[in-house]
């Protein structure tokens, strides 16, 4: 790329974490140029985590929760409008208003959306809801406080867990469907998933593993229960679907980029690969819509819904957008998930699901403070904390250093050895969840396997 | 095996003033055995690391011969406190000391206080003279958060020459010194922790089923989810809390002013906009922190920094020399209260970080606020001033100002 | 003023929780909530909460002004 990579014009697509957090750091790496942040949202960046929580238990506003900047980006806002599509020859983003912008460096940052219930007609239903975005979650928080009978969840996933949390504390009585064996069980495991489903009944959750639901029942238009596939039904007014997200790649379908549905894959600088697995230099991807290989996980292709991977992932990719190559750093963050629910918070460092086994290291299940480390083939590849947050950075020392698995004898609760001797981790087939796990192992390649056509002529 | 006689010099009453050179020495050395068998480590990542680590122990019962006190099983009769306790023993004792003092259970305790501290603040300068000498430790900086203690423990402050020597042998022997035999300091130790304990449980007891707002009513009368505490276990939180409280804030006050005075330049940024005074004692507690070490032992034989630490053996952490350590802080011997990156290490790290560390800042907080006012035009008459013995817990004895 | 706290940092030491208990809460031993509008009688004690966390996770500023340009 001819000219000094601190000049020139960069568009970010995606207006949430990732696209702030890249626009700030491409002003801090000293980018003088012109900077231009599309997001489909109506919004300036704000914060999703909080919708689960504080918004739903009605202690801050749904739209209270705008992101902080570090800096002023010096960026041109382009809010509310969608892009539809890319030119990567003629380097221009297309938009939904039928403007287009011209780059010389882009950075993908679309994110995710709530995968919708897959019957459009039922999904009408006045009371039934996904919640992904500040719309959503104002609207369900304002349901939530009329006082619903019960709410039904589908998908026991962080996000359906975190909802179901949130309904017992206002006192809203709530049923929960998992296809899977228990809640959080593609991202933790069996071990973990049933001391969640003990937390979750703890806490008067009606929740109801191995079963799918069905069909979602309306009158006049309104939602007022469900079939579920053992033959029951539940009685409710509301519903929220959280059967995990969608990458937002649509607009990408003719870009020639290796999008799918796992995301967008990139290499380690945060370049994306094309479909024939060639990479670019001057298209980027950072937070959920990425795909990128890591040292730690047999380099296979992770896709993570983290936030501090999102802003991990977008600094990186800033830095490399306005640096010679010798000066790109790779993105290689451990990832840590947390999650909070039923009092308790939940912290995973590395990939739980990258694992044959697991032991207790810290604390017990009885007590509901533990550190769970999983290891893969002797080498310990995860750590899951239960109200223990204050011991993960350890873990994550030992996941950087392919520490042995199970690891070695420790303050665990006084006692100078792990407390109980491995087991298997049991992480199913995502595929037979309700909920999509929010990291992800998705194999070594960019794109689907390539079939060389040779036209007839 | 690589042996080194570090820990002697830096403990050493001589090094007092500025131990800062040596610890620049120990973070050039590494990891090394001293010549007493313990390990020192100085440099910030390794310290944050075994701050974090499970295999380190706090309890010093895990120690081996020749490091084990030799009076140990008369330990076993006077329970350690939290401080000297792993999880999740620890977890228990300080959950039940936390429920009357901060949250989850009494968010609003250290908030609510406030006003208070600043009040004694104000009646301390207040009675400052006008001009001349003053001492800084006993006309302000030990006064006000022994006042503040006591106040929220509920021990009557007219006690303090009851527990002032009690607190003091306490301190003595929590120090470390090689080459010297500690039995007898820390047999003095324990009886002071006992009496102090006794008078400490009796004033409790006296609440028993009467209305009150300090943490010794609570203790023994709101009993949380993990029960109530025991008589030993009274005894010793309640003992931690009351020298803990004072004993180290002190010297983080006195530490404060000797150093804005020392930096006339930053005292009069400080003057100038009080909005920096958070910042400035987040500074003051990585520059002149008044907790220099932090002992662990080993419950396995551990690789620190590429050198083998047995079982057992002491291993000594710096955090003072770790928030002094290039490698983290960019010029990390310039007092800078404007610096806002200063993840330090002066309240500890990991679940053992400083119980008392709120209340520790607004102490600090007020009380170089109210006074950095009368700090312009005043001089150090001693300069370094006379210390207090202990290398663990450092600072001046005695700071002699002209006002 | 907006916040943000940074989840993955935060290790529940609670010292913002001591020094700003209108702002944040802890719920159970380490679930901590927080209000991210910031109230302006508050704004001093969410500075000190700022300057006191253990492990700097705590970040404030203002909204995106969209408008700006």
């Amino acid at each position: 790329m001819p000219g000094d990579p601190r000049e020139g014009r960069i568009v970010v697509v995606g207006a949430s974490l990732a696209g702030l957090r890249a626009a700030e750091t491409l002003r801090e790496e000293g980018f003088t140029g012109s900077l231009t942040v599309v997001g489909d949202e109506p919004h300036p960046p704000y914060d999703r985590p909080p919708l689960s929580k504080q918004v739903l238990l009605g202690t801050a506003a749904a739209d209270a929760t705008g992101l902080p900047m570090r800096r002023e980006a010096d960026a041109e806002w382009r809010l509310g409008v969608r892009a539809t599509g890319l030119d990567p020859l003629g380097k221009r983003v297309l938009l939904a208003d039928g403007d287009s912008l011209p780059y010389d460096r882009l950075l993908i940052a679309t994110g995710t959306r709530a995968r919708p219930w897959p019957h459009p007609e039922q999904a009408a239903l006045d009371g039934v809801f996904t919640l992904r975005t500040r719309e959503d979650a104002g609207i369900l928080a304002e349901r939530l406080a009329a006082g619903p009978r019960r709410v039904l969840v589908i998908g026991a996933g962080f996000t359906g867990s975190e909802i179901a949390s949130a309904c017992r504390e206002r006192g809203v009585e709530v049923t929960v469907a998992e296809r899977g064996p228990g809640p959080l069980v593609g991202a933790l495991g069996g071990t973990l998933a049933k001391l969640a489903a003990g937390m979750q009944r703890a806490h008067g959750v009606d929740l109801r593993c191995g079963v799918t639901v069905t069909a979602l029942r309306g009158r006049n238009g309104r939602f007022t229960g469900a079939d579920l596939s053992d033959g029951s039904r539940v009685d409710a007014d509301l519903c929220v679907v959280a059967l995990g997200a969608l990458r937002n790649v649509e607009w990408l379908a003719d870009a020639g980029l290796a999008a799918g549905p796992h995301g967008v894959a990139c290499d380690a600088g945060c370049r994306a690969f094309t479909m024939y697995g060639i990479v670019t230099d001057d298209v980027f991807v950072a937070g959920d819509v990425s795909r990128f290989p890591h040292p730690l996980f047999e380099y296979q292709m992770l896709s993570l819904e983290h936030w501090g991977n999102a802003v991990a992932q977008a600094e990186v990719a800033a830095h490399n957008m306005v640096s010679p190559g010798p000066l790109r750093r790779p993105h290689l963050t451990v990832p840590v998930f947390w999650s909070s629910q039923f009092g308790f918070t939940i912290k995973s460092v590395g990939v739980p699901a990258f694992s044959d086994q697991v032991t207790i290291a810290q604390g017990t299940l009885a007590e509901r403070r533990l550190v769970a480390v999983y290891g893969y083939r002797g080498r310990v590849t995860a750590a899951v904390t239960l109200d223990m947050a204050k011991w993960l950075e350890h873990y994550r020392t030992l996941i950087e250093t392919a520490a042995p698995f199970p690891p070695g004898p420790g303050a665990a609760g006084g006692r100078p050895l792990v407390t109980d001797f491995p087991i298997p981790s049991d992480v199913p087939d995502a595929r037979g969840l309700s909920h999509g796990p929010t990291v992800a192992l998705t194999g070594h390649l960019p794109d689907r396997r390539l079939t060389v056509v040779r036209s007839a002529g | 095996m690589a042996v080194d006689t570090l820990l002697e010099r830096i403990t050493d009453y001589a090094s007092r003033p500025d131990p800062y050179p040596l610890y620049a020495e120990l973070r050039e050395a590494g990891v090394a055995r001293q010549t007493d068998g313990s390990y020192l480590v100085g440099t910030y990542y390794d310290i944050v690391a075994l701050l974090h680590d499970p295999r380190l122990s706090s309890d010093r019962r895990n120690r081996a011969a020749p490091h084990r006190d030799p009076d140990v099983e008369k330990e076993e009769q006077q329970r350690p406190s939290f401080i000297r306790l792993d999880d999740p023993e620890h977890h228990r004792l300080r959950s039940m000391a936390m429920r009357p003092f901060g949250p989850p259970h009494s968010p609003g305790r250290i908030d609510a206080i406030r006003d208070e501290i600043t009040r004694i603040t104000g009646e301390l300068v207040e009675s400052l003279p006008g001009r001349g000498r003053i001492d800084v430790v006993d006309d302000f900086a030990y006064p006000l958060p022994v006042t503040v203690i006591c106040r929220l423990l509920g021990v009557p402050r007219e006690d303090e020459p009851v527990f002032r020597e009690w607190s003091a042998t306490i301190v003595d022997s929590l120090d470390i010194r090689p080459g010297e035999d500690p039995g007898e300091r820390e047999a003095a130790g324990r009886r002071a922790r006992e009496r102090m304990g006794r008078y400490l449980v009796d004033l409790a007891e006296r609440r028993r089923g009467r209305p009150g707002d300090d943490m010794l009513t609570a203790f023994v009368n709101d009993p949380g989810p993990y029960g109530e505490f025991s008589r030993e276990e009274l005894a010793a939180t309640a003992t931690l809390l009351l020298v803990a409280g004072h004993e180290t804030t002190v010297n983080l006050i006195t530490n404060g002013v000797l150093t804005l005075l020392r930096h006339p330049d930053q005292l009069d940024l400080l003057r100038r906009d009080p909005g920096l005074l958070p910042g400035a004692v987040e500074e003051l507690l990585r520059y002149e922190p008044p907790v220099h070490m932090l002992q662990r032992t080993p419950l396995t034989r551990l690789d620190i920094a590429g050198t083998t630490v047995p079982e057992g053996v002491p291993v000594v952490l710096v955090p003072a020399s770790g928030s002094r350590d290039p490698k983290r802080f960019r010029d990390p011997d310039r007092f800078d209260l404007t610096r806002t990156d200063n993840q330090h290490l002066g309240f500890g790290s990991g679940i053992h970080l400083c119980y008392g560390a709120p209340l520790a800042r607004l102490e600090a907080q007020a009380a170089l606020g109210a006074l950095s006012p009368r700090l312009a035009t005043a001089t150090l008459l001693e300069d370094p001033p006379p210390y207090r013995h202990s290398a663990v817990l450092r600072g001046p004895r005695h700071l002699p100002v002209e006002l | 003023m907006r916040i943000v706290v940074d989840l993955t940092r935060c290790q529940a030491y609670a010292q913002c929780v001591f020094l700003a208990p209108q702002v944040f809460e802890l719920h159970g031993e380490e679930v901590l909530l927080y209000r991210p509008d910031v109230p302006e009688e508050q704004l001093d004690r969410v500075r000190q909460a700022i300057a006191a966390c253990p492990v700097q996770a705590i970040l404030a500023g203002e909204e995106v002004n969209a408008d700006a340009r």
